[in-house]
């Protein structure tokens, strides 16, 4: 078995030449996914693409009124940026719940989404405060919703010679809150057995205009349950409400059994963690 | 950690016993310079590497290694027709005992392979890819048969045999057919399906628990280097270099002269390390390739082919008085103790009730094999399942007639003089202390929030002694080397250390301590059983009563006085009488001088440590139970221990912590998981969920130290009875916190929910 090539481009332009060039070639950023495919044999790629030595892979900057997020950033430096943390602390929060702070030292969001679990943590946070993906390739770049750069377990809809280049997050709305919980059986280190996660805007009166729920690892992808946050726009985020928004996340949610929970018990928690992640991110927008 | 009871009354004072001082092997540990199992390098070694069945059952119809031996780096490949046929052979070797065809079979197939993850092949190359790559060119022809992985499957009418030569044994006449049961054994005494007629109250229920594993975070390891007149050398990590020496020999037909076993550190053993998987391997790959060969296991290879402790399932029905008095109990169990005969079916039924006093009771357990890993000791091996359904009932039986969970426990507790099940009285035992301090402590007492449970559940292990090897030798300058042949996994150094410091009245720092290897000290059984610091420490603290036998003789010729005019003290001889008399002569200076006064002075011990004793735990846990998802958090533990006299107690409230915290993940999230293929699901750390450390709350110790008077300091051995009582408390206080008893181990969120929701 010949060792793969290794190759850190240093401009967007040849790490898109050097994936189109090798069919089995994969990128790496933090390799948290990767290297341990690798060393499982689950993947034999014969060349890898390092994106950290591109210039503005690895960082956060102000764009557009929101954040740009370097595809190669670590999940703890998003911590250490006070405005992204005040801002969709769900994201933060999220993102810092993977592996454990070693791994999170190396892990990025950009490949926790491109490797496409059901389970990422950081992915249901992402789709339900609408951040968007900048991706490059062969035929320059596009910005597409975070929801549709998976298409199902390992999977992603990335074109052949395509990398991410950057995460964009909004500006957080006037009256926003976010949050990210997950079902784990022990405190952590753990992978999601359910995750769910919510962005609210609430009015003046406390009545909620916008609200986005998602939820993973109960379906191939991250689902965004467009009819869960429907249930609650319009409401003062009532019990009613809830219990409604909760029912939607149910009908929604299509879970395998496997070893880490059963159908019954992740359809249930899906409507509890819901619940629990809209209470959070209620708080957070009434602080706002 | 906590400043240890005031137990005056129980323990004499000593100057270095019940101090805490640092470990000799601490600074080397620390600094990461400490040798372990696949740290050890030898001149011009070769990396090994061991192809897996990826059948849980079937026959090898062919095994086609010449891709593998074509593949340049590739220096040998080995398969079961490179063992020896043996003959059964049956060996004793205390946790580690078992049958030397199947120890061998199981660390290379031969026939048959039996589970998931078993050696059908092994490679050495000149590095560890290469070694990987030509693994995987080696072509394996399979039959593949069908399994069995429950024990429901396994005693199944027509269930798929394992072994076509196992009777079950233990029965009153011997079965016409082989089956999947290795052995029946039952204890008893009295009438217990009379008393249970009578009973004033009887609770019954069935009880399971799965197959976990000891968790050690160093993988298996080991160097092998055969030379070519017959003489090897083993490099390993394990808790037992004798151990390794005795099987290897057997298995290979090797003189044990021609066996030289160096124990490296070891990074956890907890009973999983009293076995061989990769020594013998090595040594056949180091013979054929000429060089020596490192083999070292995955983590998944770890799962898959070493340990675990058999999962249980046990029918239990107990009868009590109106006061809470138990009358009668009948208990059936099962082990699942995979692919081999097991170890853990005598050692379970005979500790289910050996911390109660009751009169009536038959106990029958089963060992059962299926096609997953054979097992291997775990802590207190067998007891944990057996006990668990004890203490269960023993807690329903107190609220169904509305008593304290540990006054019930205290009126039926085993004291000293009780005659046990094997029509032995008990010795200087210290449950019914224990009970009394669990009750006395502020934990029992301190007030639950909402949805929180307080469980209580007691537990015993009856420790080890057996045959041990001590050396002592004085340096020129007095200082103190003392040899065993003992494995080091829970501080054992440092308690070698401070029992010779103790004996020879000489400052801690003075003594150190070196774990030799098998052709360098006389043989000592493994570090297991709970027995090293007791049967070796004795061995350790004699040499040195000899060595100060000697210093007096040594002190007398130089004074030219009787022996019996020397007194030892302070480290010292003493003169008594003569013209010297008033003077002393400490070891340094006797030792300079020992060629004048009949040579080196050193000592050695060999022994059978008898008059060990039972150890007994009772544990206090506090969980919260989320009512909307089934999520069990231990918010409070304490430890109560008879631990003997703790000679470093430091380790002995280590060991009572690290024991409570395997329970409690055998009891909440652990267990084996086999996908319908019949392999394991969960062979890594992400899904065998081991606790972490916020999982678990400080976990609170308390020593009761009620001593061994069979031992010149009290010891009785401490490892292993803290892992048993936690299955029981935790899943007491579950129940207690949701109102209702789930049986089956693990309390996992998604069972608890669906008890919960059962209920409502």
């Amino acid at each position: 078995m010949p060792s793969p090539q290794f190759h850190s481009p240093e401009t967007v332009e040849q790490a898109s030449a050097l994936l189109a060039a090798n069919p089995q070639a994969r990128v790496l950023a933090g390799g948290t996914d990767l290297i341990v495919q690798l060393r499982s044999r689950r993947i034999a790629p014969t060349a890898i693409v390092d994106i950290k030595r591109i210039a503005g892979m690895s960082g956060i900057r102000a764009a557009d009124g929101g954040f740009a997020i370097g595809a190669a950033t670590p999940c703890t430096a998003l911590k250490d940026d006070k405005a992204l943390a005040a801002a969709w602390p769900g994201v933060v929060e999220a993102a810092n719940l993977i592996g454990s702070v070693q791994v999170r030292n190396r892990a990025t969001m950009a490949g926790n989404l491109c490797n496409a679990s059901p389970a990422a943590d950081s992915v249901p946070a992402l789709v339900a405060a609408g951040a968007t993906v900048l991706i490059a390739g062969p035929s320059g770049q596009r910005e597409v919703p975070a929801a549709e750069v998976t298409s199902g377990p390992g999977k992603n809809t990335l074109a052949h010679g395509e990398f991410v280049v950057e995460i964009r997050l909004p500006a957080r709305p006037q009256g926003g809150g976010d949050a990210y919980l997950r079902s784990i059986p022990r405190t952590e280190m753990d992978i999601a057995v359910v995750g769910a996660g919510a962005a609210l805007v609430l009015d003046a009166s406390g009545t909620c205009t916008s609200a986005r729920i998602s939820i993973g690892a109960v379906a191939p992808t991250v689902l965004l349950v467009e009819a869960a946050g429907a249930a609650l726009v319009g409401s003062k985020l009532d019990d009613a409400a809830l219990e409604r928004m909760a029912e939607a996340v149910r009908v929604a949610a299509k879970p395998i059994a496997d070893k880490r929970g059963t159908v019954e018990y992740r359809i249930a928690m899906a409507g509890v963690l819901a619940k629990r992640v809209v209470e959070i991110a209620r708080q957070r927008a009434e602080k706002a | 950690m906590n400043a240890p009871q005031d137990k005056a009354s129980f323990k004499p004072a000593y100057d270095v016993v019940g101090t805490r001082p640092v470990r000799p092997d601490g600074v080397e540990k620390v600094t990461g310079k400490a040798i372990y199992g696949t740290d050890h390098v030898a001149a011009g070694m070769l990396h090994g590497a061991i192809l897996r069945s990826p059948h849980p059952h079937a026959r090898i119809r062919s095994i086609d290694t010449r891709k593998a031996e074509a593949l340049p780096g590739v220096k040998a490949v080995v398969t079961g027709a490179d063992f020896p046929s043996l003959a059964s052979l049956e060996v004793s070797l205390g946790e580690g005992s078992g049958n030397i065809a199947a120890i061998s079979r199981n660390c290379m197939a031969h026939e048959k392979v039996l589970y998931d993850g078993h050696a059908v092949a092994a490679v050495a190359a000149t590095s560890a890819v290469i070694a990987e790559e030509a693994a995987a060119l080696i072509e394996v022809e399979y039959e593949v048969l069908p399994h069995v992985l429950t024990i429901d499957e396994a005693l199944a009418p027509g269930a798929p045999v394992l072994h076509e030569d196992m009777f079950t044994k233990g029965l009153p006449e011997k079965p016409a057919e082989p089956s999947n049961a290795a052995l029946c054994f039952t204890v008893g005494r009295g009438e217990p399906d009379a008393a249970i007629a009578a009973a004033h109250t009887v609770v019954s229920g069935r009880y399971s628990a799965l197959a976990v594993h000891q968790g050690y975070i160093e993988p298996h390891a080991c160097v092998a280097s055969y030379n070519a007149d017959g003489q090897v050398q083993v490099w390993a990590s394990s808790q037992g270099a004798f151990m390794i020496r005795t099987l290897c020999a057997s298995i290979l037909g090797i003189s044990q002269a021609d066996i030289r076993v160096t124990p490296l550190e070891i990074g956890g053993g907890f009973g999983g390390k009293t076995k061989v998987y990769l020594e013998p391997v090595a040594i056949v790959l180091s013979r054929k390739s000429g060089r020596p060969v490192r083999l070292a296991m995955s983590r998944a290879d770890v799962f898959r082919a070493s340990g675990p402790a058999p999962g249980v399932v046990a029918d239990i029905t107990v009868g009590a008085d109106a006061d809470g008095t138990i009358t009668g109990v009948v208990m059936e169990f099962k082990m699942l103790s995979g692919a081999n005969p097991g170890n853990d079916t005598h050692s379970g039924a005979m500790s289910a009730l050996a911390h109660y006093n009751v009169a009536n009771c038959r106990v029958t357990g089963w060992d059962v094999l299926c096609n997953t890993a054979a097992t291997a000791a775990y802590r207190a091996p067998g007891a944990p399942q057996t006990i668990f359904p004890v203490e269960c009932c023993i807690d329903e039986i107190a609220q169904k007639l509305g008593l304290d969970p540990i006054d019930i426990r205290l009126k039926n507790a085993a004291r000293p003089g009780d005659v046990g099940i094997m029509g032995m009285p008990a010795g200087e035992i210290g449950y019914a202390e224990c009970l009394e301090a669990a009750k006395a402590h502020p934990h029992y007492s301190a007030p639950l929030g909402p949805n929180q449970g307080r469980g209580i559940a007691g537990g015993t292990w009856g420790n080890y002694g057996g045959p041990s090897t001590a050396t002592v030798n004085l340096g020129e300058d007095g200082s103190v080397l003392v040899t065993t042949g003992s494995p080091d996994i829970g501080g054992s150094r440092a308690a070698m250390a401070m029992m010779a410091a103790e004996t020879l009245e000489i400052a801690y720092e003075q003594v150190r301590v070196t774990i030799a290897d098998t052709s360098s000290i006389g043989f000592s059984m493994l570090t297991g059983g709970s027995r090293t610091t007791f049967a070796t420490g004795k061995a350790v603290i004699l040499a040195c009563e000899e060595i100060i036998a000697t210093l007096r003789a040594r002190a007398a010729v130089m004074w030219s006085i009787d022996v019996s005019q020397t007194e030892w003290r302070g480290g010292a001889v003493h003169c008594l009488s003569g013209d010297k008399a008033g003077t002393s002569l400490t070891m340094g200076q006797i030792a300079a001088k020992a060629g004048f006064s009949g040579g080196p002075i050193a000592a050695e011990v060999a022994l059978n440590a008898q008059g060990f004793l039972p150890g007994f735990g009772v544990h206090i846990c506090d969980t919260e139970v989320d009512p909307e998802t089934g999520h069990v958090s231990v918010t409070r533990y304490t430890v109560v221990q008879d631990v003997g006299t703790a000679i470093h107690p430091d380790y002995v409230e280590g060991q009572m912590q690290g024991g409570a915290a395997q329970g409690i993940g055998w009891a909440l999230n652990e267990g084996y998981v086999y996908d319908k293929a019949g392999r394991m699901d969960n062979p890594g750390f992400l899904d065998y969920r081991m606790p972490v450390c916020s999982d678990l709350p400080m976990i609170d110790t308390v020593m009761v130290e009620k001593p061994n008077p069979a031992h010149p300091f009290g010891v009785k051995g401490v490892g292993e009875v803290p892992i048993v009582p936690p299955l029981g408390a935790v899943a007491n206080a579950v129940s207690r916190a949701i109102g209702l008893r789930v049986h089956d181990l693990p309390l996992t969120p998604d069972r608890v929910y669906a008890a919960m929701q059962g209920k409502s």
